[in-house]
């Protein structure tokens, strides 16, 4: 191996922002490792090899330590990084270009990121990008000297609140600031580092005051930096019965609730665990996956900032009942308030003792590894988030071997989503409760749930429902489609998901419910659209998202989304022209759909054509 | 020669008169501890039972039927990436094809290669590929005629997805920013053209015939060399092979082993006298020769495969179940024999 | 990772050590007594297979890690991390090339670590060993086919009588009794005028032997010389008659043997120019020159001639090296597939032969002392893309080529006011060169590197010395002391 670097010395700022997150870990940079030159104390022995290079996992958190500093990634600093870490400079750079947040071009420090997704286009997003290039210019293509640049933004998550946008201040004390709604105004406040008021939480949960809520009961009600308001409030009662009552029993109550996973694939929580419990290999690890990125969600988001002790409970009690001692939170890096929350939140615990090496004075040992996300829609799909934790690009990797048994590090591990995890507390907080949880919902669908409601409804927000309540009635309880208009179709389960007309209202919204309509609830999105919305438009923004998010790594996802966004603009120009779309047209997007959905290696690729395919279907949805 | 005349006499210099006689030949012959015993895996192809030793793929149950099978990203001496999906078959209650060039054989397994979802997907992969990449020297020594023939197996018309977009420009790909593109408009497909990369005397990239299928980043890195030079950089269609910052590859780590050449698919990766040959239209494969020898520099001994023609050797690579090079070589084997060529020096 | 110069390899490596160069023995000692001092040492291992254990114990004794980090400059913990790592590793094998054995000490350093696989069994089992990493694709196969001094082919001893006998007979001749002379011993030879005519094959001596000046005067001195080979080299410019030879890797036929000890098959794959011949043919008619017709010269029928008279090459057909990509000797037979690795017996109860001698080994400082006049260590060695004297290599277009240079650390090249890409001049106590300095960050202060692919531009080995281990007959190449003085202002820069 040569690491070959090239490039310059990193200046004074990028070699202190590289060093204070390495150094505490590895140690002070030696000769060998990009350090001063100290041929007396390096030049006749050094140590790295496997051990240097199983620290990889710190080349995101390295790279991202660069971006807050000085706003980009520049080859001296990713020099730095490579050598600090035995990263091929290469490798490093293939990292670094793969996801959106990182820059590897010199930029002003201040970047808005401003949301033109589906929820947020027709809310106001596009009058606010066209804002932004009167004002900076083109998207990404900043004057000279310019304060700071505008870029647009894949769904930030705050859909309830569209238009949205994110806005990131590289420097000594980097500030990052979300806005929902965003407009000219705020957006300059935030770059100016001026304060910017934020939106009221009843604005992002309707249901604030509403008894019976069983995941969202404590947010709004508790501090979400205070521990003891988190106890006072129930939490951590669950974390001391599993203590009290050991894996075995944990798993097993988990299974009997009927828990199964909320990010979308509807696994059974309890079967996962055991499967990881049985494992031979060590250490084996628990995975948070908190990259919430599918547009139109957001409720981890509005959980984790509210409630933000649960995630922490619920995933030290993962980690007890698999035998985990390291579980690592892979948070989307467009959540800075939700990062903020659960580090004070992690850092509390510690001190509390109920993260340690010794959770409350037990043998059990177990620490939280909190990892931002860079911008990519594909580390949501959990393999690609292992990768993504361990240093490499996002690329999934082929199932089989499942991660339970070849997971993070090579080793078994259990990866559930926020909103899974956060069901929790409630199956394990009392002795009988998991056989209540079990009573919630549907005989095929158990528990709460979780939706997120935007578009074009009275109330948007997250709702908490039990499972069962029909679509309708989920959109009465956000007020229904705005007085005056009419509602046209909704999406379900965001852009991975399906369109569903008004028939369909009807619909229990359950996993089976959902399977029996060929629809899916996906990450519990519900985007209600009215007759006056863009569909045509949406749908191109549909398959642009694929195309920008797909990792590229197989050929059907990789060219497949390119083709599915031409062909839908072919369609486009046809029917600008006055023609109707022709048959052959249709046939060759339903036949690239199949081959995506059957050839590619992950989910992102097996549902780009999803929505798209199902709007089609829809009579007279689209054409003209 | 003995110690006394010279000096330098020890006692294991006396020693050595043990060596007068052969070692003594060893009763068991040493070998390579065998793996576990381990029962052979059953399973049906195409509704043929075939049986494959554990750890084999559904490949090679398919090869050993006789089930033509293509493949572009799979090498035997690579780690399988799967990334290029040509290669996928039906397995009975999987909701997905799999990938025949990586998924393990397993007992009870069903296997279809013939679907209408096979085939679909086959002839799609190969209309995307085919409608975005040069692939004119793609899978040119496969044994079954390669791409051409699947093109027509398969009924596939890359022409479908319309008329190929103008190439971009030299460098533009490697600046594309990610998780952007510019909006089409819907009159063409967008390809990956652009102009061949030529930054030194031994090897030309030309990333117009590129699949990614990252048999070059695997074979510059773990797979063989340890070098790093190249990885995988981008995203999505944007994604391309590249050194750091698209340096050029003398700027780079490169150490011109040429193992990236060996294992490319498609001609992206060429000998630069074989490129210069293809455009002066002097390379004629009819014409040339291919004698297996072995490396005339250091002690490893490595097969090297020459193609000859007109008694000069125009290109060099060694055959991927060689028990000593597994099909990878260094600077020296791969481009260090042209002293032979040079006859009038000699 | 043992190295004086931080490598590429050294990067990857989980442990390096920068030794000074020649004090292989004090490190290799060091890491013995410290796996016998730690309880590490194979004991059972040691009585069944090995002899002089003792003897071993009682030299390693006075090499402490203290001791060892004085003359090796390798911090004592480095030393102990090492032995531990490899006397408790489940397999271990230890590699070498010519950093080891192009010393005075050569065959002692080899015996050093030979002694570490006896202490700890890692030998003679699979995954374990010691391999010694052949620098030219047939120096294994020279030693095959008896290019030794004191060997017949098969590594057949030249002294023992049994052995001769058998190839008295096949070849009706007498073969002569006694050993001969390797390279140095030539030239030596050459000196008292005892060696008076020479054959050269393949080789470039007046280039790649130590002390230059030395050697070229002696080959100048020869009544007659005859050199064979692809290209007129320096050598062959010296030479009364020169024979031009095909490329024996593509340009004829025959069979080379790999530092595995694998015999592989080459073949001719193009035309050889002009009036270059294959040089079986060549030597064939030298014989029926000199008055002995060998027939039609055939490269199959002069290998199993060889299979008949070596038993370790027996059982190798050129139809089982095409079949089976070559085999490894011992190949006794032709069911025999071949060996893997060797010394197995040392673990078969009851051990088969000899048992394996542990020899003790003394540290000795390289022969060419620093001092206050020559106070710096000069290394020699390769580089990936180049090889030997250049006479292959040099032609090829490659990026990695770059002429000769003095690589130098930083901190020498700031305290003799040297610039990156100065010529200078390298003095040593035989001879001078001028070189442009190159800074080099994997050299500390006081070691410095050259290659002798250049001989043509920059005669290294003017500087190198040519005082030769006694029992390999190796120069010391890797241990030359000198000095480096700017040349006067206005001197061309590189």
């Amino acid at each position: 191996m040569d690491l070959h670097v090239v490039a310059p010395l990193p200046s004074p700022a990028e070699r202190a922002a590289v060093d204070a997150l390495l150094d505490p870990v590895l140690g002070p940079a030696t000769t060998w490792s990009g350090g001063a030159r100290a041929i007396g104390a390096d030049g006749r022995a050094a140590r790295g090899g496997h051990a240097a290079r199983a620290r990889r996992d710190l080349l995101l958190p390295a790279l991202h330590a660069l971006m807050d500093r000085v706003g980009w990634i520049s080859p001296p600093g990713l020099g730095y990084v490579a050598r600090r870490l035995t990263v091929p400079p290469a490798e490093a750079y293939g990292v670094a270009t793969f996801y959106a947040l990182f820059s590897t071009t010199e930029r002003p420090a201040a970047v808005i990121h401003a949301c033109d997704d589906i929820a947020c286009r027709d809310a106001g997003g596009e009058t606010l990008c066209a804002d932004l290039e009167r004002r900076l210019g083109p998207a990404g293509h900043p004057a000279p000297g310019a304060p700071a640049t505008w870029l647009r933004s894949p769904c930030l998550g705050r859909c309830e609140l569209a238009p949205a946008a994110l806005v990131t201040v590289a420097g000594e004390q980097p500030r990052a600031v979300e806005l929902a709604p965003a407009d000219a105004a705020n957006v300059r406040a935030a770059v100016e580092g001026n304060p910017t008021r934020s939106a009221p939480l009843a604005a992002s949960l309707p249901q604030l005051g509403t008894p019976g809520r069983r995941i969202t009961g404590r947010i709004g009600v508790v501090d979400p930096a205070s521990l003891a308001d988190y106890r006072a409030h129930g939490g951590y009662r669950a974390l001391a019965r599993v203590l009290a009552i050991g894996p075995e029993q944990t798993i097993a109550e988990v299974t009997a609730s009927g828990l199964v996973g909320r990010g979308g694939a509807a696994f059974p929580t309890g079967r996962k665990w055991a499967a990881v419990a049985a494992q031979p290999a060590r250490p084996r690890y628990v995975v948070c996956n908190a990259d919430e990125s599918e547009p139109g969600t957001f409720k981890d988001r509005v959980v984790m900032e509210g409630d933000p002790f649960a995630l922490v409970e619920a995933m030290t009690i993962e980690g007890i009942a698999v035998g985990a001692e390291t579980g690592y939170l892979y948070l989307r890096g467009e959540y800075p308030l939700a990062e903020a929350r659960l580090r004070h939140a992690i850092a509390e615990a510690e001190s509390a003792g109920l993260l340690g090496p010794a959770i409350l004075g037990t043998e059990h040992a177990f620490r939280i590894e909190l990892r931002r996300g860079a911008g990519a829609y594909i580390c949501g799909e959990e393999t690609a988030l292992l990768g993504s934790i361990e240093g490499r690009r996002g690329e999934p990797r082929n199932k089989p071997p499942f991660p339970v048994e070849v997971g993070l590090f090579g080793k078994p591990t259990a990866i559930n989503n926020v909103e899974t995890l956060v069901n929790l507390p409630l199956i394990l907080a009392d002795d009988g409760a998991a056989e209540a949880y079990a009573q919630i919902g549907t005989p095929g669908s158990r528990g709460p749930k979780l939706f997120c409601l935007s578009g074009a409804v009275a109330r948007p927000g997250v709702y908490e429902v039990d499972f069962g309540v029909t679509l309708g009635e989920l959109l009465a309880l956000a007020g229904g489609v705005p007085e005056g208009r009419s509602l046209r179709t909704i999406l379900l389960g965001g852009a991975a998901g399906v369109f569903v007309g008004p028939d369909a209202l009807g619909m229990p919204l359950t996993l089976e419910g959902a399977r029996a309509a060929g629809a899916t609830l996906g990450s519990g999105v519900v985007m209600a659209f009215d007759e006056q919305a863009d569909l045509a438009g949406t749908l191109r923004r549909i398959a642009a998202f694929f195309r920008d998010e797909s990792c590229g790594q197989c050929v059907p996802c990789r060219v497949g989304t390119v083709r599915q966004e031409e062909l839908l603009a072919r369609l486009e120009r046809t029917v600008a022209a006055g023609g109707m779309p022709d048959a052959g047209q249709l046939g060759l997007l339903r036949e690239l759909g199949q081959a995506m959905r059957d050839a590619s290696i992950c989910g992102l690729g097996q549902t780009a054509s999803s929505a798209i395919e199902s709007a089609l279907r829809i009579p007279g949805l689209v054409a003209g | 020669m003995s110690g006394q005349e010279h000096g330098g006499h020890t006692r294991g210099f006396e020693l050595f008169h043990i060596f007068q006689e052969l070692p003594a030949r060893s009763s068991e012959i040493p070998v390579a501890p065998e793996p576990d015993p381990t029962e052979p895996v059953a399973l049906t192809v195409d509704d043929r039972p075939v049986e494959v030793a554990p750890g084999e793929t559904i490949l090679d149950a398919c090869r050993a039927l006789g089930v033509e099978t293509p493949t572009l990203c799979h090498a035997p001496n690579l780690t399988p990436v799967n990334a290029c999906r040509v290669c996928v078959v039906e397995v009975e209650g999987q909701r997905t094809l799999a990938p025949a060039c990586s998924r393990r054989a397993e007992a009870g397994m069903v296997v279809r290669t013939e679907t209408e979802r096979v085939r679909t997907a086959r002839k799609v992969v190969l209309e995307l590929l085919g409608s975005s990449v040069d692939l004119s020297l793609a899978g040119r020594h496969q044994p079954d005629g390669g791409l051409a023939g699947w093109m027509e197996r398969y009924d596939a018309d890359p022409a479908r997805f319309g008329p190929a977009a103008a190439p971009a420009e030299a460098g533009e790909r490697d600046a594309r920013p990610t998780g952007h593109h510019h909006v089409p408009d819907g009159s063409a497909a967008e390809t990956v053209a652009q102009p061949v990369k030529v930054d030194n005397d031994l090897y030309v990239r030309d990333y117009s015939k590129c699949i990614l299928c990252y048999k070059c980043v695997e074979a510059c890195g773990t797979d063989a060399q340890f070098t790093f030079a190249i990885a995988v950089a981008g995203r999505g269609f944007d994604a391309r092979i590249s050194t750091e910052w698209d340096v050029p590859l003398p700027t780079s780590a490169c150490v011109y082993c040429g193992n990236c050449i060996g294992v490319c698919p498609t001609g992206a990766l060429m000998f630069r006298s074989e490129h210069e040959m293809r455009a002066a239209g002097t390379w004629d494969e009819s014409a040339q020769t291919v004698t297996e020898t072995i490396c005339p520099y250091c002690g490893v001994g490595c097969t090297l495969e020459l193609h000859v023609q007109e008694d000069q050797v125009v290109k060099v690579l060694s055959p991927s179940d060689s028990s000593v090079t597994g099909g990878h070589l260094c600077i020296k084997g791969r481009f260090g024999s042209s002293f032979v060529n040079e006859k009038p020096g000699r | 990772m043992v190295d004086p110069r931080r490598t590429g390899s050294a990067e990857w490596a989980d442990l390096w050590l920068g030794l000074d160069v020649g004090t292989d023995i004090a490190l290799a000692n060091a890491v013995g007594r410290e796996i016998i001092a730690a309880g590490l040492a194979n004991l059972d291992f040691i009585r069944h297979a090995t002899v002089d254990y003792d003897a071993y114990a009682a030299t390693v004794e006075k090499y402490t890690l203290a001791e060892a980090e004085r003359i090796t400059g390798v911090p004592a913990d480095a030393i102990r991390e090492l032995a531990h790592a490899y006397a408790t590793a489940p397999r271990a094998m230890l590699c070498w090339t010519l950093g080891i054995t192009e010393h005075v000490v050569g065959v002692d350093n080899v015996l050093s670590l030979i002694a570490l696989s006896l202490l700890t069994g890692h030998v003679g089992r699979y995954g374990s060993g010691l391999a010694p990493l052949r620098g030219q694709n047939n120096v294994q196969g020279g030693g095959d086919m008896g290019a030794l001094p004191d060997r017949l082919p098969g590594f057949q001893h030249v002294e023992r009588d049994d052995i001769r006998a058998r190839f008295d007979s096949a070849w009706g001749v007498t073969v002569p009794p006694k050993r001969g002379w390797n390279l140095s011993l030539m030239f030596e030879a050459m000196e008292r005028r005892d060696l008076r005519a020479l054959w050269v094959i393949g080789e470039n001596p007046a280039q790649s032997e130590a002390d230059t000046h030395r050697t070229v005067s002696l080959l100048e001195g020869l009544d007659h010389l005859v050199v064979q080979d692809l290209f007129l080299t320096k050598t062959a410019q010296l030479a009364d008659v020169v024979l031009p030879a095909a490329a024996a890797w593509s340009e004829s036929d025959g069979t080379v043997t790999n530092s595995e000890r694998r015999v592989q098959r080459v073949r001719k794959a193009a035309e050889p120019p002009g009036e270059a011949r294959d040089d079986l043919a060549i030597i064939f008619d030298l014989a029926r020159a000199l008055g002995s017709d060998w027939g039609t010269p055939r490269a199959e029928a002069v290998w199993d001639e060889l299979r008949s008279l070596s038993p370790l090459h027996a059982g190798m057909s050129y139809a089982r090296l095409e079949a089976e990509d070559g085999l490894q000797w011992p190949c006794y037979d032709e069911t025999h597939p071949g060996e893997l690795f060797l010394h197995s017996r040392l673990w078969e109860q009851p051990r088969r032969g000899h048992p394996a001698p542990f020899v003790p080994v003394e540290h000795v400082p390289p022969v060419d002392p620093l001092d206050d006049d020559f106070p710096i260590r000069l290394t020699t060695g390769r580089r990936l893309e180049s090889y030997n004297t250049g006479v292959q290599s040099a032609g090829y277009r490659s990026p990695l080529h770059r002429g000769e240079s003095l690589d130098l650390s930083p901190e020498d090249a700031e305290r003799l006011g040297i610039a990156d890409g100065e010529r200078v001049r390298v003095v040593s106590r035989r001879g001078s060169v001028e070189a442009p300095a190159r800074i080099d960050p994997v050299l500390r202060p006081g070691l410095t590197f050259m290659t002798m692919h250049f001989p043509d531009d920059v005669a290294v080995n003017n500087l190198t010395i040519d005082t030769f281990d006694p029992k390999s007959g190796t120069s010391e190449f890797k241990a030359t002391a000198i000095r480096i003085e700017k040349l006067p202002a206005g001197a061309p820069s590189a």
